[in-house]
């Protein structure tokens, strides 16, 4: 079971939708008795990063996501949802994330256009059981992860300069696009994400 | 590299898909799903849906219709037509949209697109304009094209994006349904004047349309209807002509 964590932010129906397809049990839900249960989380995401903070820790969904990842079970940070692992974000002013994964949030650069919106390539930097080949998926974002060690970046997506675009410290992984709106290419990354040992 | 996107259109009327010329002389043209479907397996990038009726009644109908797309197809879709709250924005996003496009009731109050981006963000406004071409200048028309007001397209699309709409759908009134190519001088001109994405609309009709809207008219998106529901020519094919001609597509 995939317990997609519900905290308000964002169009989580399209998370479940996607599993729904792919056959893979899921429950959407803010108890944590019933997240606890699950053998995987998702931690979806659109918005702003300090709000979203804000509610995590008002939840106290902080405090369970730390323990769940100390736990070495299987957790998958979707858009906003992978850049609150990180230690910190640079958007609106510096606000500090869940630190799973040393590293910063920052402004995309050198890019042509400032927010980052449609289809553009994956490309697996390191084998990887969720990522194992590359394709195109769709991102909308003006925000994206540097983690501190490079040997956390498990894929990367050029756009002005290149940034990773999956991240991963053991249990703990992040997509930077939107795997339930990423056609086949995306429906399989959640297929995987469901099946991965850690 | 962004790969330039294309998007066919779905104009809903009564819960069919219908098209018409000059946004006239409406025919049939199937079932929503079923066209959402098939464009998703073809490789389309995205899809639109606009409610063309947009009455009361049809509203229920369409965040039905929403509901039944989010479950079908898993690539991002836009829905347009009648919206004139945060209200109706919100329930088309739970329904499972993950953009909402606004007309007419931003023109008759701009503040809902503030509204609307600070609360649900820039990345799911979209903002479409329907424009036609005036000795020189383009002039904005709401209601489906079918009341002009007063104002200059390019006045209006700075504002809304200074406002905080996250994308612009630009449709050029002349063109629209022609197959004669869409309007390059001001897909350009927009296109160079804002720094969110520009979507092309109106006129597709020729695979060379597609590739002068990306490298002329410098657009991020296409976006098209008849050609696709009449078969002239399927997405996959649109995408290998890109290919060829330099241009990234997915």
């Amino acid at each position: 079971m995939i317990g997609v964590i519900q905290y308000g932010m964002g169009n989580i129906g399209s998370v479940k939708n996607a599993l729904d397809h792919l056959g893979i049990p899921n429950i959407v839900t803010a108890d944590k008795n019933q997240l606890s249960s699950c053998e995987r989380l998702i931690l979806p995401g659109v918005g702003a990063f300090e709000p979203a903070m804000n509610i995590l820790t008002d939840l106290k969904f902080d405090v369970f996501i730390k323990e769940w990842a100390l736990n070495e079970k299987p957790i998958l940070g979707i858009c906003l949802g992978m850049q609150l692992l990180l230690t910190s974000s640079k958007e609106n002013g510096t606000t500090n994330g869940l630190n799973l994964i040393p590293g910063q949030v920052m402004p995309i650069k050198n890019a042509h256009r400032k927010i980052h919106i449609g289809w553009n390539k994956v490309e697996p930097t390191i084998e990887n059981a969720i990522i194992p080949k590359s394709g195109f998926a769709y991102f909308v974002h003006s925000y994206a992860c540097q983690p501190e060690n490079k040997l956390n970046v498990i894929a990367e997506t050029k756009y002005g300069n290149s940034f990773p675009s999956a991240i991963q410290k053991r249990n703990v992984t992040g997509v930077q696009f939107h795997p339930e709106k990423s056609q086949d290419f995306g429906l399989n990354i959640l297929r995987n994400f469901a099946h991965a040992s850690v | 590299m962004l790969a330039k996107r294309i998007i066919p259109c779905l104009d809903v009327k009564d819960g069919e898909v219908v098209k018409g010329v000059n946004f006239l002389n409406l025919r049939s043209e199937g079932d929503p799903i079923e066209l959402a479907k098939k464009y998703s397996k073809q490789g389309a990038d995205e899809l639109v849906f606009l409610d063309i009726t947009a009455t009361l009644e049809s509203r229920n109908n369409v965040v039905d219709l929403v509901r039944k797309v989010a479950k079908n197809v898993f690539i991002p879709f836009t829905v347009g037509g009648g919206v004139r709250s945060v209200k109706d924005i919100s329930e088309l996003l739970s329904a499972g949209a993950d953009k909402v496009s606004i007309n007419s009731s931003a023109l008759k109050n701009p503040k809902l697109l503030n509204d609307a981006s600070n609360r649900f963000g820039s990345q799911c406004i979209v903002l479409a304009v329907d424009v036609k071409r005036t000795e020189g200048s383009w002039n904005v028309y709401s209601h489906g094209g079918s009341k002009s007001i007063n104002i200059n397209a390019i006045d209006w699309i700075k504002e809304a994006e200074d406002r905080g709409v996250g994308e612009i759908l630009l449709t050029s009134m002349d063109a629209d349904g022609t197959q004669a190519g869409v309007d390059l001088e001001i897909t350009k001109l927009i296109s160079d004047m804002v720094s969110i994405p520009v979507i092309a609309s109106g006129g597709i009709g020729k695979l060379d349309h597609f590739k002068d809207a990306f490298i002329i008219g410098e657009a991020d998106a296409v976006l098209a209807a008849s050609v696709f529901h009449r078969d002239i020519f399927p997405v996959q094919t649109v995408k290998k002509y890109l290919l060829k001609n330099g241009i990234q597509a997915r």
